[in-house]
């Protein structure tokens, strides 16, 4: 038996073309009509919004999906990838955004896994470490073949996902998001490597929503939108104007509401607030925000971003590791999250059913999760449930929630519903400042006007808000101002009258208007 | 309209599969006594014969109901520790080691203070008794709530160290002194004063215990539904995350829920005691003073659903299937591990037989979901990532 029989040979890779590709989940057209191309030796760049539509693409050329139509042709040939195993046999190889690494064990180990050793049931590390020592010194991969994966840097596992989609003979390789997680460094030292590979003809696409890294690493790149491709160009041809417009412009499909009304006195104010995120990097960065009465800031960004971070700051979810926060000019820095919802804070989280309600609670005992302890709801330690249920009969009404009764369970709500429980509990308590992240995300436009209207009578009574939203259209309709946050920071806070579109587009891309990208592979 | 009507008729539907459900336990132990009857077979052994003495012995005479209440009393104290516990979403598995620990305690100050009137001592006994299981169980919430130790980990060690801490007091510091001078040297402690003793309910061994813990089992639903605390064990046990958002101090009750649970546990052991042996023994084995109460009150409030009222009959039950289980083997002259082995096989049965209730539990919501509303549950680009092929 040949001493590498465990190593894929590198498969032959010219082009490879996908056309007209759909693929549609319930209730989403998530790829419509997609044609999308690689040829060896370039970097494609797919670019987009979250919910584009970039990583279904991805997952159906890995096999993990399967389109509802279109054809991919590998080299001219029309191939089926039915599974990632179809689609490794044919030379693909993906970086996931979430490693599919085993901690555990061993660089080597987690590179031979799945595959047939050449010593029968005895494993061939030695043969597989040798390659892997080969393969990083041709492409600065340099790894210990014996090092446990848990004892690497995030940085380092990602290089050792690569070696493994080489090692099984990858001829083209999918990143998605791969700078998502990495430092600036890490991230200089990934498109070194991707320029070696691009050298040898290897073929790249790379999935990213962050115009200056594709602008600095793609020979041509896709815009994809709403599931629909936009367009493809390369990468010398385009400004970042232009990429800019093509992610985030469609159409405004609701009005804005209402006169601007006379600010008053700062409610919410964070004054060089840095915290971390939950993947252990820097998560706020030298925040500084003010939230005014009767007004509403607005807080565009790609999810992500800090956002999330942000919002568990002000709320005390998350500590701050430097800076203050003040409520209505009191420090509340390090209070805990029921003594500033004490305060007069409400807090639509984005994540409502994971982090705002409970899932097997009635909706009365939901409606109460911030209150339960307090006059009318307790007395001495025991609940009053005639003030419970009366209360939730009463905002049930009142919010018009659609439900057969309140012991009906959360989880058995829509979602439009759900959000009306979270909204109506929240608001009930008359709150003194509202922090509201993504209110509107996966409602209908019923739902969502409905969200829109509460937020406005809020502001109108003098509540301050903080709306937190992708969608720059609900954004621009009903923020007084605009802060942008790209990576931790607030890159620029812009008045609505003066904010643009494009201007917004180039802020969350982590780009100043005026300031134009260079290309670094054009001639 | 038409949607609403429709969703009217969905309860009547279900009735019928929710006392299915509720009879699950029952059905799951029948199973096991099925199963039981081809061990009985093989020993050359007449399972109806086994099986009749078993009820008989269980539920046949006024004494044998007695002591099968007796045997439920345990059980049913440490099934509400349970379902404090599960609704808290912990695990202890503690029951043993906080039953013994409760009981040291209780027996400990019960052999120190000789002179006090019957009932105050009973109080303070049962108090000592709670504080000791508490104390037991509070541990591995600790462990659990600040340095994320595996709490059923944890619990299973803590039975190990009570167990060991009991023989040597047995032995040691609260040996009986007839029995340190003696040299049957048996792991005892002296009597406890006639006035201290639990009264009785009727000329048995039954004992005024079986009315506390049926007021507990009471209680102890106020306290999950109807109070504060026990909205927050549940809130915390349902979903960490809103529970800090609500304002909830997440820890806290994380402890709580375990050491509530341990302190149920520990009056079980001190009952044990004050109620049935008056004084504290062991044969130097793990189960020697628990006889195994620890283990089998989970399955009783498995047997309830892990709901405390539903809790009172199953411990009735389980205990009347152990009383009669001994009844079993004298008539029929089986050896005891085929006793044993019957025990374990209603446990395995009923334990599974949660998996099958609780699927049909996840069928019913799905109806409900699909039937409920006609818009669609959130879906949208939210979980695009998620939506399997």
């Amino acid at each position: 038996m040949q001493e590498k029989a465990t190593e894929a040979a590198r498969m032959l890779f010219e082009t490879l073309e996908m056309r007209d590709i759909s693929k549609r989940f319930p209730g989403v057209l998530a790829n419509d009509h997609v044609d999308f191309d690689v040829v060896s030796g370039e970097v494609h760049a797919l670019l987009g919004e979250n919910g584009a539509g970039k990583s279904t693409l991805m997952k159906i050329l890995y096999g993990m999906y399967r389109p509802d139509e279109g054809k991919i042709l590998l080299n001219g040939d029309e191939i089926s990838i039915t599974t990632p195993t179809a689609a490794i046999s044919h030379g693909i190889g993906m970086i996931h955004q979430h490693f599919m690494l085993v901690p555990t064990l061993t660089v080597a180990e987690n590179v031979a896994l799945g595959l047939r050793s050449s010593k029968g049931p005895l494993t061939d590390l030695e043969v597989v470490s040798k390659r892997i020592v080969e393969l990083g010194e041709t492409y600065n991969l340099k790894i210990n073949p014996s090092t446990l994966i848990w004892q690497l840097s995030v940085g380092q596992q990602q290089r050792v996902e690569i070696i493994k989609a080489l090692y099984r003979g990858a001829s083209l390789l999918l990143l998605d998001e791969p700078t998502a997680v990495l430092t600036p460094q890490e991230v200089d030292e990934l498109f070194l490597i991707m320029r070696q590979m691009t050298k040898d003809r290897y073929g790249l696409v790379f999935i990213s929503h962050k115009l200056h890294e594709v602008v600095e690493i793609s020979n041509r790149i896709t815009v994809l939108r709403d599931g629909k491709k936009i367009g493809t160009q390369p990468t010398c041809n385009v400004t970042t104007q232009t990429l800019a417009n093509w992610m985030v412009g469609h159409e405004i499909t609701f009005i804005t509401s209402n006169e601007a009304a006379e600010k008053g006195e700062c409610r919410i104010e964070l004054r060089g607030a840095c915290c971390g995120s939950d993947r252990g990097t820097e998560g706020l960065c030298d925040v500084d925000l003010e939230i005014c009465s009767r007004e509403i800031v607005g807080l565009a960004g790609v999810s992500g971003n800090g956002q999330l971070e942000l919002a568990e700051a002000i709320t005390g979810l998350r500590p701050l590791q430097s800076g203050k926060v003040f409520l209505e000019g009191e420090d509340i820095t390090g209070f805990s999250p029921g003594k500033i919802t004490e305060k007069g804070l409400a807090y639509v989280p984005e994540e409502r059913m994971k982090d705002g309600m409970i899932r097997n609670f009635n909706i009365s005992e939901n409606l109460v999760l911030r209150e339960h302890h307090k006059w009318p709801f307790s007395k001495k330690g025991f609940l009053r449930m005639p003030y419970i249920y009366e209360h939730s009969d009463m905002l049930i009404k009142q919010y018009r929630i659609k439900t057969p009764s309140r012991a009906t369970l959360a989880k058995n709500l829509s979602g439009g519903n759900i959000q009306k429980v979270l909204l109506a509990r929240e608001l009930s308590r008359s709150p003194r400042a509202i922090i509201a992240a993504q209110p509107t995300r996966g409602l209908d436009i019923g739902a969502s006007e409905y969200v829109h209207e509460q937020l406005l009578d809020q502001r109108k009574k003098g509540t301050a808000i903080l709306l937190i939203s992708e969608d720059l259209d609900e954004i621009l309709a009903l923020a007084d101002r605009i802060a942008v946050i790209y990576e931790g920071r607030i890159m620029d806070v812009l008045p609505r009258e003066t904010a643009t579109k494009e201007d917004l587009g180039l802020l969350m891309a982590g780009v100043h208007p005026g300031e134009e990208l260079v290309a670094e592979n054009c001639p | 309209m038409s949607q609403s009507t429709k969703n009217f008729s969905l309860p009547s539907k279900f009735r019928l599969s929710a006392v299915f459900d509720a009879l699950m336990p029952v059905f799951a132990t029948i199973a096991a006594l099925l199963v039981g009857a081809i061990f009985l077979l093989l020993l050359g052994a007449n399972p109806i014969t086994a099986y009749s003495a078993l009820l008989e012995g269980a539920f046949g005479s006024f004494n044998a109901f007695a002591e099968t209440l007796v045997k439920s009393i345990p059980l049913l104290l440490i099934g509400l520790g349970t379902c404090i516990a599960y609704r808290g979403s912990v695990t202890n598995i503690g029951g043993e080691g906080q039953m013994i620990v409760g009981a040291l305690l209780s027996t400990w100050i019960g052999l120190s203070f000789i002179n006090l009137p019957g009932w105050l001592m009973i109080i303070i006994a049962m108090l000592a008794g709670s504080l000791g299981g508490a104390i037991w169980g509070g541990l591995p919430g600790l462990l659990k709530a600040y340095f994320n130790v595996n709490e059923i980990l944890s619990t299973v060690m803590m039975n190990a160290i009570a167990v060991q801490i009991m023989n040597y007091m047995l032995r040691g510091p609260l040996i009986d002194p007839v029995q340190a001078e003696a040299a049957s040297q048996i792991p005892q402690t002296a009597r406890l004063e006639v006035a201290y003793r639990l009264p009785r309910l009727a000329p048995t061994r039954l004992h005024i215990g079986l009315l506390i813990a049926i007021l507990l089992a009471v209680a102890v639903y106020i306290l999950l539904w109807r109070t504060t605390l026990g909205y927050r064990i549940r809130a915390v046990g349902q979903n960490q995350a809103a529970s800090k958002y609500g304002g909830i101090d997440v820890k806290k009750h994380i402890v709580l829920a375990l050491l509530l649970s341990g302190a149920f546990a520990g009056l079980a052991g001190m009952m044990q005691v004050y109620g049935v042996n008056y004084r504290m023994i062991t044969d130097g084995s793990s189960t020697g003073f628990t006889g195994n109460a620890g283990f089998n009150g989970i399955v009783a409030a498995l047997f309830g659903q892990l709901h405390p009222i539903i809790t009172i009959p199953a411990s009735i039950l389980f205990g009347g299937l152990l009383v009669g289980a001994n009844a079993m083997q004298r008539v029929v002259q089986v050896p005891s591990a085929l006793i044993t082995g019957l025990n374990g096989l209603v446990v395995v049965f009923v334990v599974s037989s949660e998996y099958f209730r609780k699927r049909n539990q996840r069928k019913h919501l799905a109806a409900i979901e699909a039937g409920l509303d006609n818009e669609p549950p959130r879906q949208n680009g939210e979980n695009l990532e998620e939506v399997p092929a």
